[in-house]
């Protein structure tokens, strides 16, 4: 049985592009290719000049996120017996795009560092580990599994009005990983850094982020539990 | 336009777990410190492991180094050197506590110490019975290790370049190593940087392979500048088969799995490996078992309609274990084979995982070389660590949760190394004139092809040799045929051609590049394993069968020592191995049974 792809692929080379165009692709799938990078990497092989980011082929980089037929997903994850025949690929929505499906995304690390992505305890360490109870360790599960694709915050309208301010879904739940650690002794500082009008509070609990996460995580949880903090600690 | 010079006390290539936690030590001493990668540092590949990180920590069963070292040697089928694997299992429980303290969210056991669970090889006793020695973060050691070593190099305020590809090193008369050139990938510029040192943590090459569970980055950059830079590369003949990998797919599925308790299955439903490996049975080291799998399928009690895969059954292991311990899996299983591991088996095979040989080094982490009569010679200003380096801890076969432990130790021995030889204080040598040059003739015959193969096209063909003539079982005459195609396909990959000419992040440019360093990997593979007559670890010959004299067909009379291949007119070259420990006795080869 034939199974024909239409593909719509946002283009865009600064080199020789005036302005970014749409241009269209058809494929006939030979039922080897599962994921829709293994069609991404058969278009290439038509037309070399198509760009993306790819690197592990199973979701643990996050390296080839993108806007697929709307949402915000992992290539590499999206299996194309989920996806219509007419397909429209568009860069992540809301970061500079510097060519094709590859976007800048400084500014979603410049969020992600702006949380202190490290643990903080300034105690002499002992001599072995640290010791954590399993229902601490329980605490970190569902938020440090984050592998930074961006699909959450570049979905996310508060980020994309105010990626400058707003911390946005990964950053947060990265300020909750180290918030829920046990180990960590910042923790009244990391609710100060989140204590503004925009870093945390312009969270309209839209829940696009729950939404499109490839790894089932939950920013948005992660989000009301930092709000909880700050509430409790205020009264 | 004069070319832009960047200047550093060190560049650490690749920012892998090798390269992070070198660059973490030069970072947190004050040393001017760049690190390159072709990707953002936590889509690096080790991002990608799963299982743990072997140290004898004993949190849960009586353990000790010198088990650690005696499994590794052995593991090793005596290949290994001897005073590297010492030293990397008596410092293994001392990184593993310095990544507890930067954060590394592992497993816990009720007492509050870190889980670990019992892994391939690795035994109590000199071989006696299993032990829980891989500390894990449940199924993504790997993830949690890379980002915490990211999370600690953004604290120590570490430089990075950010989708940069490292191109060629420059040596200057001497021969000692000044710098490297780069291309940002962005703009397609090359640059240069200038360095007192420079570190290769650029990891593996495994795909030069068809079928591997690699990332599509491990294209062997380092190999490729080394070798292009007259540098020799170690052992490369052995070429690790993680004996799971889903089939069809290549997707890794942990020696966890097996160390959780899951079990290989023939068609019979037989649990097959307790007749080759009675005492480690489904834990037997990986070269050992991906053989008896292939045995399995050769003799017809493979699975499925083509009796051409064996099934990992998790069944028994029951939901909650699964979820807790191995998520990952349950969820790769899912994505990549439509099965459901909690109620039933999934199709795996042998699939090619990890680059055993490399850049040959010392246990600081240079890059040693034969000169004048002493097989290891220093050469300035270059090391290696990681999966790039053959120190060589993992000789003819690797055990399974010694690679990130390989990283860590490696890792932050060279960083040590660098500053108590007060690389700070240190002055930069002069660039030699036209340091640049090669890499910009490199890119104008790339650039300026008008006919020729597309990269992918060669690379393709490349695989698919490799696959045939490297592969679990070798023959003399396929490895020998394997020599001549891939020399053949060399010839191609010299003219390639490129439809697109732009510069902003021109991926099929940087494809291109990277074909160059494949070639040269898998080069030296095919020709060190030709030259290879016995069997050894990974490297198994059908021509050299079990005898009493070269038990299982390894012959240490004549091949105990390791392979150097030169990429100028593919010489080989031999050097000994060392069985001499630092401290401790050294442990004279025997039969491997298990």
């Amino acid at each position: 049985m034939s199974d024909k792809r239409i593909f719509e692929i946002y283009r865009y080379n600064p080199d020789v592009d005036a302005k970014p165009y749409m241009k269209t692709y058809e494929v006939e799938l030979d039922g080897s290719e599962r994921m829709l990078l293994d069609v991404l990497m058969k278009l290439k092989k038509q037309d070399d000049s198509i760009s993306y980011r790819k690197s592990c082929r199973e979701g643990v980089c996050g390296s080839d996120a993108m806007n697929i037929n709307g949402k915000n997903g992992l290539a590499c994850l999206t299996n194309m017996l989920t996806l219509p025949q007419k397909i429209t690929l568009r860069p992540l929505p809301g970061l500079p795009v510097i060519r094709d499906l590859i976007v800048d995304m400084s500014q979603f690390f410049k969020q992600y560092h702006s949380i202190k992505p490290y643990i903080v305890n300034e105690t002499a360490p002992p001599e072995k580990e640290r010791l954590q109870s399993p229902e601490d360790r329980e605490k970190l599960n569902g938020v440090y599994e984050c592998i930074l694709c961006a699909c959450c915050s570049t979905s996310c309208p508060s980020f994309w009005w105010n990626p400058d301010k707003f911390v946005g879904p990964a950053g947060l739940l990265q300020a909750y990983r180290f918030i829920a650690d046990s180990r960590d002794h910042e923790r009244e500082e990391r609710l100060d850094n989140l204590e503004d009008p925009y870093r945390l509070f312009r969270c309209h609990t839209i829940m696009n982020c729950v939404d499109v996460c490839p790894k089932g995580l939950n920013p948005s949880k992660a989000i009301a539990n930092i709000r909880t903090m700050l509430v409790s600690r205020a009264s | 336009m004069a070319m832009a010079i960047h200047k550093y006390d060190a560049v650490v290539i690749g920012a892998g777990g090798a390269g992070m936690r070198c660059s973490l030590q030069l970072a947190r001493a004050g040393l001017r410190v760049a690190v390159l990668s072709k990707v953002f540092p936590t889509r690096s590949h080790t991002v990608a492991a799963q299982g743990g990180i072997g140290a004898s920590l004993g949190n849960m069963d009586e353990d000790n180094w010198h088990y650690h070292f005696y499994d590794t040697v052995k593991g090793s089928d005596w290949l290994g050197d001897q005073d590297a694997i010492e030293f990397m299992c008596r410092e293994a429980p001392k990184v593993v506590y310095d990544l507890e303290h930067m954060g590394m969210p592992f497993d816990r056991n009720p007492d509050g110490t870190i889980y670990q669970r019992p892994f391939g090889g690795h035994s109590a006793k000199y071989g006696e019975k299993p032990v829980p020695r891989a500390c894990a973060a449940a199924d993504r050691t790997g993830h949690a290790m890379l980002h915490t070593l990211y999370q600690q190099n953004v604290k120590s305020n570490t430089t990075f370049f950010v989708e940069w590809m490292a191109l060629d090193l420059i040596r200057d008369s001497e021969g000692d190593v000044v710098g490297v050139t780069a291309l940002e990938m962005e703009t397609g510029d090359v640059s240069i940087f200038h360095a007192k040192c420079v570190l290769l943590a650029t990891g593996g090459a495994g795909r030069i392979f068809a079928a591997s569970t690699n990332a599509f980055i491990n294209t062997g950059d380092g190999l490729g500048m080394a070798a292009r830079a007259g540098i020799p590369l170690e052992d490369m003949e052995f070429w690790q088969f993680h004996p799971t990998g889903v089939h069809n797919a290549g997707v890794l599925l942990t020696e966890g799995c097996r160390g959780e308790g899951a079990i290989l299955r023939n068609k019979s439903g037989e649990r097959f490996m307790e007749r080759y490996a009675p005492k480690l049975k489904d834990l037997a080291p990986r070269d050992f078992i991906s053989r008896c799998m292939d045995q399995e399928i050769k003799e017809g009690r493979g699975c499925g309609p083509n009796a051409d895969y064996i099934e990992l059954d998790l069944t028994h292991l029951g939901g909650e274990t699964i979820m807790k311990r191995l998520p990952s899996v349950h969820e790769i299983g899912k994505n990549f084979a439509n099965v459901d591991v909690i109620k039933q088996p999934i199709p795996v095979v042998p699939t090619i995982h990890y680059q055993m040989g490399g850049v040959p080094t010392n246990i600081h982490g240079q890059v040693v070389v034969p000169k004048n009569g002493n097989p290891n010679t220093v050469v300035n200003g270059l090391y290696a660590i990681g999966e790039v380096s053959c120190v060589s801890v993992h000789g003819a076969n690797r055990l399974g949760t010694n690679s990130l432990l390989d990283l860590l130790v490696f890792g932050r021995a060279a960083g040590n190394h660098l500053v108590e030889t007060a690389l700070g204080s240190k002055s930069h040598k002069p660039l030699p004139a036209n340091a640049a040059d090669y890499t910009m003739s490199r890119l104008a015959v790339i650039d300026g092809s008008s006919s020729g193969e597309y990269p992918q096209d060669v690379a393709n063909d490349l695989r698919k040799a490799m696959q045939l003539h490297a592969g679990v079982f070798r023959t003399q005459k396929s490895m020998d045929e394997g020599v001549a195609k891939v020399i053949a396909i060399d010839e191609r990959a010299k003219s390639l051609s490129l439809k697109d000419k732009s510069k902003v992040f021109n991926t099929a440019r940087i494809e291109a590049l990277e074909v160059g360093n494949l070639m040269e990997a898998a080069k030296a593979t095919m020709v060190s394993a030709a030259a290879r007559h016995e069997s050894r670890g990974a490297h198994t010959v059908d021509d050299y069968g079990d005898t009493a004299e070269n038990p299982l067909g390894r012959n240490d009379r004549e091949w105990m020592k390791h392979t150097l291949w030169f990429s100028e007119g593919n010489r080989l070259d031999y050097k000994p191995v060392n069985l001499k420990p630092l401290t401790v006795d050294s442990i004279p080869p025997v039969k491997r049974t298990f």
